[in-house]
This record gives C-alpha cells, sequence and structure tokens, in this order.
C-alpha cells in the first residue's frame, strides 16, 4: 500500500521545465531512496511535494490530495521534512529549534535523545555554533518529534565528514525500521544499507523503480548514475 | 551639572518616544521585510482614537482617562494595522516597490480622509493636571511627563521582549526573521505571526501616538512626519528586528540631540543625520543589526 503518490508532476523554475511529468509512489512502512545525478530534479521533487515549489500535477498523501495546499497544512497532515542544506534556525539554541517543531501534544523527545544523545547536553547552545553534523541532528531531529506518515530527507550526508557519515547514517538505519521515509542520498553505501525501494531520476523523470540490489552491478549503476559502482 | 541631568532625562524621554515609533517599524521590516511607510498613520490613527476616548467617551483628563484612552489608542491603531497587512500587504510579500507604494499611497489617503474630516489644525489632546509639573532631581526641574514616556517605553520594552523571549509566538517570530521558508515547513502558519507582528507594532505606534500628542500639546493628521523620518534612523542605526537595537539607537538619538540644541542651537537634527551616516559606513547592518547572508 502506498503512503504518497505523484502522478504527472511538472515544475517549471524560471521557464525552466525541472520536473517533467513525474510519477512515483511510495510504499509504507519503507524507506525509499530517491537517487540521480546532480540536478536532475530529486530536491526539487521534495520541494514539490512540500509546495515549497508551485507544481501542476497530482500529489496524494494516504490518498487525500495535498497538491496546492500551503506548505504548513501540507506537513500538518503528517510530513517531516529535513531540507537539503539542514537550515537550521543558527540564532536560536538547540533547545528552541527543537521546540519549534512540535506539533505533536506528546512529542518523541526520547526517540530524538536516545538517537542523538549529544543534543541533549547542548540544548541551552545556539544552533549556529554547532558542527555540521550536529547541525544535521537537530534537523533530523525536528522532524522526528512528531508522528508523521513520511519522512522527507534531502541529502543528511551532504558535506559531512566520514565520521559523521556514519554516525548519521546508523540513525537513519535506527528510524527506518519504523517509518516511511523518502530519501534523497548520493551516498549509496548509505541507500544500500537503509533502502528497500529505490527511484531514479534523469532530466526531470523517474526512469527506474526497484530493488537496491540492483545498486550492486556496477554496469547498472554507471549507466544510470553516471558514476564508478565503487561507493564508500 | 543640574543642566546635564535636565537634558540627559529630557532626552532618554524623547528617546523613548522614538522607541515607541521605532520598535513596530523595526519588528515589521524585521520579520516581514516589509518597508511600511504608512507606519506613522498608525501613530496618527492612535492619537485620534486616544483623543475620541478621551473627549468623547470619559469627557475628563483624569489620569485613569488617559492612559485608557493611550492604551485603546494602541488597539486602534493595532486593528487598523492589521486590516492593512491583510486587505493590502499579504498581496505584496517580497515585493518591495509595491510595498513602499502602497503603504506611502495609504498614508497619503488616510492622512487625507483625516485632514478632510478633522482638518490639519491642532486638538487639544486633555492630558491630566499633573503633566505641566516637574519634579527636582538636585536643582534640576524636570517635567513630570517625561516620566510617564519613559516607564511607557520601557513597559512596552518589556512586553515585547517577553513575548519575543517566552511565547510560542515570540520563537515563531524569532526563528521566522532568520528563515521564514522553513518555519512554514515546520507546519506553522507564520502568517499569523506576521499579522500578530503588525498588530504589536501598530500598537506601539499608536500608545506613541498618543503620548507625542501629549508632547506636542495636540493631535493633526499631520504629526507623523518627523516621527516617522526619526523611526526609520532608529531602526537603522540600531540595526533591523532588533528591539534591543531600537531601545539603544532611540536613547542614543534623544539624548545627542537634546545635547546638541542645546548648546548648539539648531543643530540636532543634522547631528543626528551625521551620526545616521557615521552608523552606515562602519556597520551597515546597524548597531545590533545581523550581517544577511
Amino acid at each position: 500500500m502506498s503512503v504518497l503518490s505523484l502522478k504527472d508532476v511538472h515544475v517549471y523554475i524560471q521557464g525552466s521545465h525541472v520536473l517533467r511529468g513525474v510519477t512515483f509512489e511510495i510504499p509504507s512502512n519503507k524507506v525509499t531512496a530517491l537517487l540521480g545525478r546532480n540536478g536532475v530534479g530529486k530536491s526539487t521533487t521534495l520541494k514539490a511535494i512540500m509546495g515549497l515549489r508551485q507544481s501542476t500535477g497530482e500529489i496524494t498523501l494516504d490518498g487525500k490530495s495535498i497538491h496546492g495546499k500551503p506548505t504548513y497544512q501540507i506537513v500538518r497532515t503528517g510530513i517531516g521534512y529535513v531540507p537539503e542544506d539542514r537550515e537550521i534556525f543558527s540564532m536560536l539554541s538547540v533547545k528552541d529549534n527543537l521546540n519549534i517543531a512540535v506539533r505533536d501534544s506528546e512529542p518523541n523527545f526520547d526517540l530524538v535523545y536516545s538517537l542523538f544523545p549529544e543534543l541533549k547536553t547542548r540544548t541551552a547552545q545556539r544552533a549556529g555554533t554547532l558542527s555540521g553534523g550536529q547541525q544535521q541532528m537537530v534537523a533530523i531531529s525536528r522532524a522526528l518529534l512528531n508522528r508523521n506518515q513520511i519522512l522527507l530527507i534531502d541529502e543528511p550526508t551532504k558535506g559531512l565528514a566520514p565520521k559523521l557519515v556514519t554516525e548519521v547514517a546508523e540513525s537513519l538505519a535506527r528510524v527506518a525500521g519504523e517509518s516511511t521515509m523518502l530519501l534523497v542520498e548520493q551516498n549509496l553505501a548509505l541507500v544500500k544499507r537503509v533502502a528497500e525501494h529505490i527511484l531514479i531520476m534523469d532530466q526531470g523523470k523517474i526512469i527506474f523503480q526497484g530493488e537496491p540490489s540492483h545498486l550492486e552491478d556496477a554496469d547498472f549503476v554507471h549507466s544510470m548514475l553516471g558514476v564508478g559502482g565503487r561507493h564508500n | 551639572m543640574d543642566t546635564f541631568v535636565l537634558i540627559s532625562i529630557t532626552g532618554v524621554g524623547l528617546g523613548a518616544l522614538y522607541f515607541l515609533v521605532a520598535s513596530g517599524l523595526s519588528l515589521i521590516y524585521g520579520l516581514m521585510g516589509v518597508l511600511n511607510f504608512a507606519h506613522g498613520t498608525f501613530l496618527v490613527v492612535g492619537a485620534f482614537v486616544g483623543l475620541w476616548m478621551s473627549t468623547q467617551v470619559f469627557h475628563t483628563n483624569s489620569t485613569f482617562a488617559f492612559i485608557v484612552s493611550m492604551i485603546v489608542g494602541g488597539i486602534g491603531a493595532g486593528i487598523f494595522a492589521l486590516i492593512m497587512e491583510q486587505l493590502l500587504i499579504t498581496r505584496l510579500y517580497n515585493r518591495h516597490i509595491d510595498q513602499a507604494l502602497v503603504t506611502v499611497g495609504v498614508a497619503l489617503v488616510v492622512g487625507a480622509v483625516l485632514g478632510g474630516w478633522f482638518t490639519n489644525d491642532l486638538r487639544l489632546l486633555p492630558t491630566p493636571p499633573w503633566f505641566i509639573n516637574t519634579v527636582t532631581i538636585g536643582k534640576a526641574f524636570i517635567p513630570v511627563d517625561r516620566f510617564l514616556y519613559i516607564l511607557t517605553a520601557l513597559a512596552l520594552l518589556g512586553i515585547f521582549v517577553g513575548i519575543l523571549k517566552f511565547t510560542r509566538i515570540g520563537l515563531i517570530i524569532r526563528a521566522g526573521v532568520e528563515n521564514r521558508t522553513m518555519v512554514t515547513a515546520l507546519g506553522i502558519n507564520v502568517k499569523r505571526a506576521f499579522s500578530a507582528v503588525f498588530f504589536l507594532g501598530g500598537f506601539a505606534a499608536g500608545v506613541g501616538g498618543v503620548l507625542i500628542a501629549a508632547y506636542q500639546g495636540g493631535v493633526t493628521p499631520l504629526m507623523a512626519g518627523s516621527w516617522l523620518i526619526y523611526g526609520f534612523i532608529v531602526v537603522v542605526i540600531g540595526g533591523m528586528g532588533s528591539i534591543g537595537g531600537s531601545a539603544v539607537a532611540a536613547l542614543l538619538i534623544g539624548i545627542t540631540k537634546q545635547f546638541v540644541n542645546y548648546y548648539i542651537p539648531g543643530l540636532g537634527d543634522f547631528v543626528v543625520v551625521i551620526l545616521l551616516v557615521a552608523v552606515l559606513l562602519v556597520r551597515p547592518q546597524g548597531l545590533f543589526g545581523k550581517v544577511s547572508a
């Protein structure tokens, strides 16, 4: 059964046709990875789902249309979003960064602090002074505090040191068991570890849907993603 | 020394009035990026509502009547600001030129309507009898009304800081100043926070309008002009979006202007402009403003 469904979604940005009829379904309780070369429209797809980019087509969450709604209403239907560049509030404390994200009457701080115990010791610290990895923890935590139907996570390991990539990967792997997730990620090792379903995009379209086991095939990876097939 | 005390305290009193005008302006620009040239209209609307309360409802110049008139004037201006935001500004986010044109238009239209209705003559605002009293500090005779301006500004500063630091709407406003899109992406209707800011900004200007009317001796549709210019100067010197910055800048300008006008009569405005230029050259983001990314 699918949680999120996109049908023939198009996005134009400053006259450029960025998404060209994106169609896919995200199965429930699985991690789906959205892969593709840089600039093919992966982040734009997430933004279109979130209502952060104007689009045409159909977008439904749990069978109900969310297309055209304001972003805050889309989020309230049960979407947690971790943007590409973390976009934490650097002038606010860690605690305030988490508190502002709370929508549920019983936010799951236990889960957040069990995944990222480091944050508990830094609640009063200004988020802008955290390391990149810690900032990513805050960004992911904001999405995990509420009960969501799906998490949209955009390149969580981008720009992180290898040790921090492992840390974030561990956390995502732990969350993956209990959540439906659409993960945009370039790190194929992480994708292979957590994803149960993959989508590959090229030139604004989905060109492949299937099992992550295909990523073991170096020729497949090379032809689809334009990379060598040996990864991290 | 007595002169120093007198000029300092009256300067702080003047700064308090500047702060009342500038605080809302700073918040409205800081959070929403709205260039609101109709802010002076909030001040005028507040003053007229206060005048109406004082003369048509209370018919007395008691302290209670004045305080209530001041608060109702603030609320009236806040509601006016809210209506303007809902009808006009919500359609113009991120369109600065349009914002400037529309808000200038609102200021002109409201000014013309009030002028046509009430004439541009100064209408006396009843003030409590003790307004003309003085208190003696050392050998300096300080007009008592200045303390009311200072106390009101301090109270509003406290309310603003309290709201910003200790309430959820304040948290949303602070986050929205930094990244409005991300606030929305957390499921928050940031427009409500915008409306709250507009109301608060209008409220502060309205309260300021009543006090300025008391300071100037009356209410007129033309009363906002120079106060709005000083409001913008305070906001630029203090730093956009920084309430604390506005408070410090308002004090700095109020005191500077008083001292200069005392020692070099007539040059107060000029020196304030020089101060503005100096700050813009040395610290373009203002004393407490943040450098935009």
